[in-house]
């Protein structure tokens, strides 16, 4: 079995019967990272003795029943894990290991999945391109001159290169399901509330959420559930009874009400990606899903709403990177203050900076009104137009991003340029609701290092605790494409 | 907010969020600090006369709120018609401490501290 092609679940059920094993499983993956690394950065730690001694544990043990038995899976490092260096992306946080595992983390290792490494990412989540890690870009398997998108870039490119055939991001505004749709890989944003952040290092706590990457639908599903449940660990992870994403994968489309706010396609979409995109909805239309045209009046106010809201919230949890229980401290300070100034202006990069600033500003005396409470209304008018679309209907369907992977260096001049990025993203993000981004049909693309193609990516918003509906349409529309091989 | 920010005002927001900025820095996101605030003060735009007293992330904050009736809970309590709220306040072991002070830049075992500059 090239294990490099393989789903999940095929390697899964191939260890199960005995054709593989986990350790030649994870020996295979962590020999093509090697080999890819150096060009590709996906990730910035790799843990082969830790992998490999796991691995062995799960071929010694008489039971191979878990959902991910001998899986391996790379880790957005924002993700916690048990003594295994954690970044963030940052160089603020210097050699420092977690004491802990993340939630997901337990629940991954307890299914049976093998943790091989940690994925490169934008700083501290902030980004969409990768470009703003502290440990140099990733880039793009289907051109290495373009970035893989962000900020959970490298756990997307780990999938499309075929070095795991799963891994978890986050997702803030977009950080999972905009470097699925440029990486040509499934990518998904669950319910707020429906995975535990317990162990996530946290950007913005009212809009992360981990989510996991797959080159399959049905392999993404199984990891979300995997993931997901309450937790006790998180206030905010809550999930009453929430139906399984893998369970009703084939109950097709037919008498689905899926909404597409075209007003919104109207300009700013590259022409490319708007003929995949409707040929794609004309899929799910032949397929019965019932298509129509839905308005979101608010959606001018989304990448505003969230660069206050989120970088508000920011401001306030990036402010424990201080020098006195982890990580970087700058050396030299005579005062606790002069210490937490110069180790976070040492330790943290300019797009962090950037960020902090405009969310103290947001909160500041005389500004908080006008600026983070107003955004906050404003948000709730964005939640109630997605309410008012999805009550009759079980989704909306949008391009993922308007335009395909961009060149590194393109974006990071002018960081609105760079925001402008998530502009169909970031909506759900504030209105809480399951995101998923499906690959459809690539674009051609000039020069390059790939096979001259461009992925692209539909994505599909649905109900509060719907995420089971919004994977079964991803399924439906991943049956009517090519398969999706890794590059 | 239409006008320009001024390097002492990002010196000021700077300080606040505990940065120490260089003068060529203080210039650079001076400007792009004003470009960006520019565009995010679209969102003055908005009406949001039906949603004015509506700042929380999602709905169901504001359903814990009205049912808890702001009373600190008892362990026991359990709200009509909906989701236990509250937990056993149970203590469990928390972090193991000398794990984490083996995280810390400057941390003391024996005391169970991490030391830190003066503070005044």
């Amino acid at each position: 079995m090239d294990t490099r092609a393989a789903s999940a679940i095929l390697v899964r059920d191939a260890i199960r019967r005995g054709d593989l094993t986990a350790e030649a499983v994870v020996s295979d993956a962590l020999a093509r990272i090697a080999e890819a690394n150096p060009r590709l950065n996906a990730f910035i730690t790799v843990d082969a003795d830790r992998a490999l001694t796991a691995a062995r544990a799960r071929d010694r043990q008489p039971r191979k029943d878990g959902a991910l038995h001998g899986v391996p899976i790379a880790i957005k490092d924002t993700i916690c894990v048990r003594g295994m260096r954690t970044t963030a992306g940052s160089r603020i946080l210097g050699d420092y290991r977690p004491p802990y595992d993340a939630t997901v983390i337990e629940r991954l290792e307890a299914a049976g999945a093998v943790v091989i490494g940690k994925t490169n990412c934008d700083e501290f989540a902030m980004g969409s391109s990768t470009e703003h890690s502290a440990f140099s870009p990733a880039r793009n398997p289907w051109d290495e001159t373009r970035t893989p998108g962000g900020s959970s870039g490298g756990s997307a490119v780990s999938v499309a290169a075929g070095l795991t055939p799963i891994a978890l991001g986050s997702d803030t505004g977009g950080s999972v399901r905009q470097p699925a749709a440029l990486c040509g890989v499934v990518g998904a944003r669950p319910t707020y509330g429906r995975v535990s952040r317990y162990g996530l290092i946290a950007f913005a706590s009212s809009l992360d959420q981990i989510g996991p990457f797959g080159r399959t639908v049905a392999d993404t599903a199984l990891v979300q559930d995997v993931i997901g449940g309450p937790d006790p660990h998180d206030a905010t992870c809550t999930a009453t009874a929430s139906e399984s994403c893998i369970s009703g994968l084939d109950a097709g489309v037919r008498g689905l009400r899926i909404g597409v706010p075209r007003r919104l396609l109207e300009e700013g979409v590259e022409r490319g990606v708007l003929a995949s995109f409707e040929s794609s909805v004309q899929a799910l239309a032949a397929q019965g899903a019932e298509i129509d045209t839905i308005d979101l009046p608010h959606s001018r106010y989304a990448i505003p709403v969230y660069y206050l809201v989120a970088t508000a919230e920011a401001s306030s949890n990036l402010a424990r990177y201080d020098g006195v229980r982890y990580g970087l401290r700058a050396a030299g300070a005579s005062t606790v203050g002069e210490m937490y100034a110069r180790t976070r202006s040492a330790g943290f990069g300019a797009e962090v900076k950037r960020r902090l600033m405009l969310g103290t500003y947001a909160l500041s005396a005389g500004y908080y009104d006008a600026f983070y409470v107003k955004a906050q209304q404003v948000r709730t008018l964005i939640r109630k137009d997605f309410e008012r679309a999805l009550e009759h209907r079980h989704a909306v369907a949008v391009p993922t991003s308007p335009t395909p992977a961009f060149r590194l260096g393109e974006r990071t001049a002018d960081p609105l340029q760079m925001y402008l990025s998530d502009v169909f993203t970031v909506g759900p993000s504030l209105a809480g609701l399951p995101s998923i981004s499906v690959p459809i049909e690539s674009l051609p693309a000039p020069g390059g290092t790939g096979e001259g193609r461009l992925p692209i990516g539909l994505q599909l918003t649905g109900r509060a605790w719907d995420d089971a509906t919004v994977y079964r349409i991803a399924a439906a529309l991943e049956r009517a494409q090519p398969r999706a091989d890794p590059v | 907010m239409a006008s320009r920010l001024t390097t002492d005002e990002v010196a000021h927001i700077a300080e606040l969020a505990r940065l120490d900025l260089s003068p060529a820095e203080r210039e650079m996101f001076a400007q792009q600090l004003t470009d960006i605030l520019a565009y995010a003060a679209t969102v003055q735009q908005a009406d949001t006369a039906s949603v004015a007293d509506a700042a929380t992330a999602e709905p169901r904050n504001a359903r814990l709120r009205e049912s808890s009736g702001g009373h600190a809970g008892t362990s026991e309590r359990r709200n009509p018609g909906g989701p236990e709220l509250w937990r056993h306040d149970t203590p469990v072991p928390g972090l193991a401490r000398d794990e984490v002070l083996a995280e810390a830049p400057d941390g003391v075992r024996d005391a169970g501290l991490f030391r830190v500059p003066k503070v005044l």
